[in-house]
């Protein structure tokens, strides 16, 4: 399975550990990616503020430099996707600014079919192309006896949400379920972590952690599993900085979804990037991971009082 | 003889005059060869403009009448009659259409009135060529199809059925009843849904000009007004009816329990073998196959030992019967909206939200909680509701359309919470729609009896708390666009009021009767404000909210006009059929019966003796298809030849000079 990477600039220094898991897991699971040559920032989330027609041609330079053996380019960071697919959606549906930005390529010699081009996202990737059977093939070390938080966060699904269900997003979980993991409802799953909020207003971006934490530890959750470096930044680097202001004493390990795929793989911490964390994982996973796959839960009684649940029939 | 042509063009007060010069069409049209005279008026089709054409007729000696003003399927008959009282054969007057083809959709003004001057010469060029065409009539069949046992088709069935005539009521469940029977009260007088409603069920159910056939649906149906036939499946219940004292042993002895879906809107259960409710009309219980445990296991035959009547067939099989009517009304009604598509509020992830239809039967006292309002466990009476409007409604993710009802249903589920449990309601709406006698009047009501009010779409609804006091709780965030502020409701339950939608069904339905759908899917009516009742295609009206979002008061009323339309059909004894059919000159044709199989309606029999087609009339509707097809060109439409198709042309194109070193570049690069 191949496809045209675009890694995003957080890969080599925020989410060295989301890059090194990302690496060891799409090669156990056969997947290849080649790193688009030359690529620039995506432009996150400022660029299309100050000048739509520079922010997309910034991207689509990024899309034009996809070699043309490739048809589909994957990005691992939830805010890279999101750009990536925005831009190339516009390219083919407004002329107008098509025109704009084709401009702006030829002026370096490039040039962008519209409409050539998907952009996904690795999860997506393992969810749809890869699939349960091959998952559970790789797995050596299932993840019974762990319970994850499924945290999708806002922009994978937001505003385009053909891959999955935009307010109560499913894929992230089932991957993980796949794995033998117990997936708590985490109704937040998609809700914002602030973002770049960190930088501007502290307080807006410690209550927006919070409430995060603040259900995931509700839900009893061992560790977050996150697809975002931002989202994992946030939830892991600040953690500290929300006890502190709140008196709380969350301590929940955040780690990126390929991180728990690769330990379910019984690869190494150190390949996965596991205790670059800040939060520490280790010693949580050694402790509730059983490596066994989970007994078949027995089929709970039916309360005679109780109402059916819809779908239960 | 040279044909005398008279031209009437039409201002549709400023519909059309608004954008045409009529007055240039008028001048044009009168230097058109052939053409008598040529006027314009204000509203054409008023009684002065017809009379206008039929003084000509008569003082002029005018042979052939061109119209010029709005679509056919609005006014053809208005001037086709009009033109027959003046004297002349309905046949030779020509409508051409500059109202929706050109000055609604047209540009500019020029552009707007060389149009409709090409389009009035296209006509005067046609109408010179066409025949008297003479309407052929028919006997009505005095039997009625009504397609559907809700409250719609119950009040249908028995307008007619008092009026003396036959009807054949065909109800897909295995009750008639339909929505309202699930329903407590009714909103805006709280009147007892299955006080009012139980009568006319048993009235269907005894009356005599009436054959009722539920768990039955509509196969197929054929033939044209007045001469109907359809093919009615009947499915097997597994039980002979005429043996069956709907004692109910059966289902008591039934050991499988399930989830009803239907009736119960899946928060209660049945039986395998059941009916839906105890008033149940018919008495007899049908079997559900796909739950059955005889036919999950081929084991069991339970109720077929305990009946005292030895009603019970396992080996019944579903019966397909024809039947003949004259006309068709569809009262196929409405579903609901399924919320789990709406993740944001939660419906089957949370426990407490519920639907309306759950919530209508959790109020109503012979439903799964005899009519205590309780949250999921069946037993906690909630302290507080939360009632969200609009779900799947006004949203164009979902359906554009207001659903019309559920505004009122919110506070006829308000007053019963309040009255029944003492719950604090709060209603989350977008704009509040009461709009028909006595429902004002209601919602004032409901504001004294302490129902909440909130101005404001609803968010989400969460369970994730993050303040203080909503541990525990649903949340119910929303903007109150009254107040200018965010605000988040926790409560203990949450009442989604999904839209109402088409059957799932219906678009497929309408195919078999002839019915187009909107872009909703709701049933095309013939008009939306002077024949809400009759649709394109003869004989066949429709009734209730297959045709859009009704309440009750409004199902009855388009159920009893339906009535009253079938009723004139039948008391005209006759009806006439549109003499725009095809004919096959059988000296020309070879026998290939490439027509038999392309012709939508069936019409066309291939005769043996003597190797060709032949069209029946009465099937044909003059689509064309046949005529195209046909290889020899032995097919001609009446009302369609081919002189007169290209004399239209030619007429279109009188003015059109052709720049062919200029359009041919561009012809080669298209």
């Amino acid at each position: 399975m191949k496809f045209a990477y675009y890694p995003g600039c957080s890969m080599d220094s925020t989410s060295v550990a989301y890059d090194e898991s990302v690496n060891a897991v799409c090669e156990e699971l056969g997947i290849t990616l080649t790193e688009i040559e030359d690529w620039n920032c995506c432009g996150a989330t400022e660029t299309t503020a100050l000048n739509q027609v520079a922010a997309h041609a910034l991207v689509a330079r990024n899309l034009a430099l996809v070699p043309a053996e490739a048809d589909q380019v994957v990005a691992p960071c939830s805010a890279c996707f999101l750009n990536l697919k925005k831009t190339n959606k516009l390219l083919a549906e407004e002329a107008g600014l098509k025109g704009k930005v084709d401009e702006a390529l030829a002026a370096g010699d490039l040039s962008l079919e519209p409409g050539r081009l998907t952009i996904r996202h690795l999860v997506d990737v393992i969810h749809d192309d890869i699939g349960q059977e091959k998952l559970v093939e790789k797995c050596g070390k299932p993840l019974a006896g762990l319970r994850i938080a499924p945290y999708t966060g806002c922009q994978l699904v937001r505003p385009y949400n053909e891959d999955d269900d935009g307010e109560q997003p499913k894929k992230l979980g089932t991957v993980l379920g796949w794995l033998g993991a117990t997936i708590v409802d985490f109704p937040l799953r998609a809700a914002c972590c602030g973002g770049h909020m960190n930088m501007i207003s502290e307080a807006q971006s410690n209550e927006l952690i919070r409430r995060l934490l603040h259900n995931a530890t509700q839900w009893e959750a061992d560790v977050i599993a996150c697809l975002c470096p931002m989202c994992q930044l946030n939830l892991d680097a600040y953690q500290g900085r929300v006890n502190s202001a709140f008196g709380t004493s969350f301590k929940i390990p955040v780690l990126f979804f390929t991180q728990l795929i690769g330990y379910a793989f019984g690869l190494d911490n150190a390949k996965l990037g596991i205790n670059r964390e800040i939060v520490p994982a280790a010693a949580v996973l050694a402790e509730k991971v059983t490596g066994e796959w989970p007994k078949k839960a027995k089929r709970k009684k039916r309360d005679p009082k109780a109402l059916p649940m819809p779908g239960q029939a | 003889m040279a044909e005398k042509v008279g031209v009437y063009v039409c201002h549709c007060g400023s519909n059309i005059a608004g954008k045409i010069d009529v007055k240039a069409v008028v001048e044009a049209a009168g230097g058109l060869d052939n053409v008598e005279v040529s006027r314009d008026y204000q509203f054409m089709c008023s009684t002065l403009g017809q009379e206008l054409i039929q003084t000509d007729i008569k003082e002029k000696g005018l042979t052939r009448v061109v119209v010029a003003a709005c679509s056919p399927h609005l006014h053809e008959k208005t001037f086709r009659k009009a033109v027959s009282d003046g004297g002349l054969n309905p046949y030779l007057m020509q409508m051409t259409n500059i109202r929706e083809h050109v000055s609604w959709v047209t540009g500019a003004g020029d552009a707007a009135t060389d149009k409709a001057k090409a389009m009035v010469s296209g006509a005067v060029r046609r109408v010179v060529h066409q025949e008297p065409l003479e309407a052929r009539s028919v006997p009505v069949n005095p039997a009625t199809l009504v397609v559907g046992g809700g409250i719609a088709g119950i009040q249908t069935a028995l307008e007619i059925a008092d009026g003396g005539n036959h009807v054949y009521l065909v109800e897909r469940e295995a009750s008639i009843g339909g929505h309202m029977a699930q329903f407590d009260k009714t909103f805006p007088t709280l009147d007892c849904s299955a006080c009012i409603l139980t009568p006319k069920m048993s009235d269907v159910d005894s009356h005599p000009n009436i054959t009722l056939w539920t768990w039955a649906e509509l196969e197929e149906l054929s033939g044209y007004v007045g001469n109907f036939v359809a093919k009615i499946r009947k499915k097997a219940r597994k039980l002979v009816e005429a043996d069956c004292t709907g004692c109910g042993e059966c289902i008591e002895k039934c050991p499988k329990k399930v989830v009803d879906d239907e009736f119960e809107a899946g928060l209660g259960y049945r039986k395998a073998i059941y009916k839906p409710f105890p008033q149940a009309v018919p008495k007899y219980p049908v079997m559900d196959l796909e739950n059955c445990t005889y036919f999950e296991r081929g084991k069991c035959r339970v109720c077929e030992k305990f009946c005292p009547t030895d009603c019970i067939k396992f080996d019944q099989e579903d019966e397909l019967v024809d039947i003949e009517v004259g006309n068709v009304v569809l009262a196929t009604g409405w579903q609901m909206f399924d919320c789990q598509k709406t993740s944001q509020y939660g419906y089957g992830r949370l426990a407490n939200v519920f639907t309306a239809l759950e919530f209508e039967r959790m109020c109503n006292s012979s439903g799964p909680t005899s009519g205590k309002i309780v949250m999921r466990d069946g037993v906690t009476e909630p302290r507080s509701i939360a009632i969200v409007h609009c779900v799947g409604s006004r949203d164009k993710r979902f359906n554009p359309y207001c659903s019309g009802i559920c505004c009122m249903a919110a506070m006829k589920f308000g007053h019963l919470a309040i009255e029944k449990s003492g719950a604090e309601v709060f209603s989350f709406y977008i704009d509040l729609r009461a709009n028909m006698k006595g429902y004002e009047e209601f919602y004032d009501r409901l504001l004294n009896e302490g129902m909440h009010f909130v101005r404001g779409k609803v968010a989400e609804v969460t369970d994730a708390g993050r303040n203080e006091g909503e541990e525990g709780k649903l949340i119910v965030q929303a903007e109150d666009t009254l107040l200018g502020t965010q605000r988040r409701v926790p409560v203990d339950m949450v009442v989604l009021m999904g839209a109402l939608e088409p059957r799932f069904d219906s678009k497929e339905l309408g195919l078999k009767v002839g019915l187009s759908c909107d872009a909703n899917g709701w049933y095309t009516e013939r008009h939306p404000k002077l024949d809400p009742v009759a649709t394109m295609t003869d004989g066949v009206f429709v009734a209730g909210a297959c045709q859009g979002p009704k309440d009750i008061p409004a199902s009855v009323a388009q159920g009893a006009a339906a009535a009253a339309r079938v009723q004139g059909v039948i008391n005209q004894g006759t009806v006439k059929i549109e003499p725009i059919v095809a004919t096959i000159d059988e000296d020309h044709c070879c026998g290939c019966r490439i027509c038999n199989t392309l012709c939508p309606y069936s019409a066309i029999d291939y005769i043996a003796d003597g190797d060709v087609s032949r069209i029946q009339p009465a099937l044909c509707k003059g689509c064309g298809t046949c005529v195209a097809a046909c290889p020899s060109g032995s097919i001609s439409g009446a009302g369609f030849s081919n002189l007169q198709v290209e004399a239209e042309i030619e007429g279109l194109l009188a003015d059109i000079t052709w720049d062919f070193d200029k359009a041919a570049p561009a012809a080669v690069e298209g």
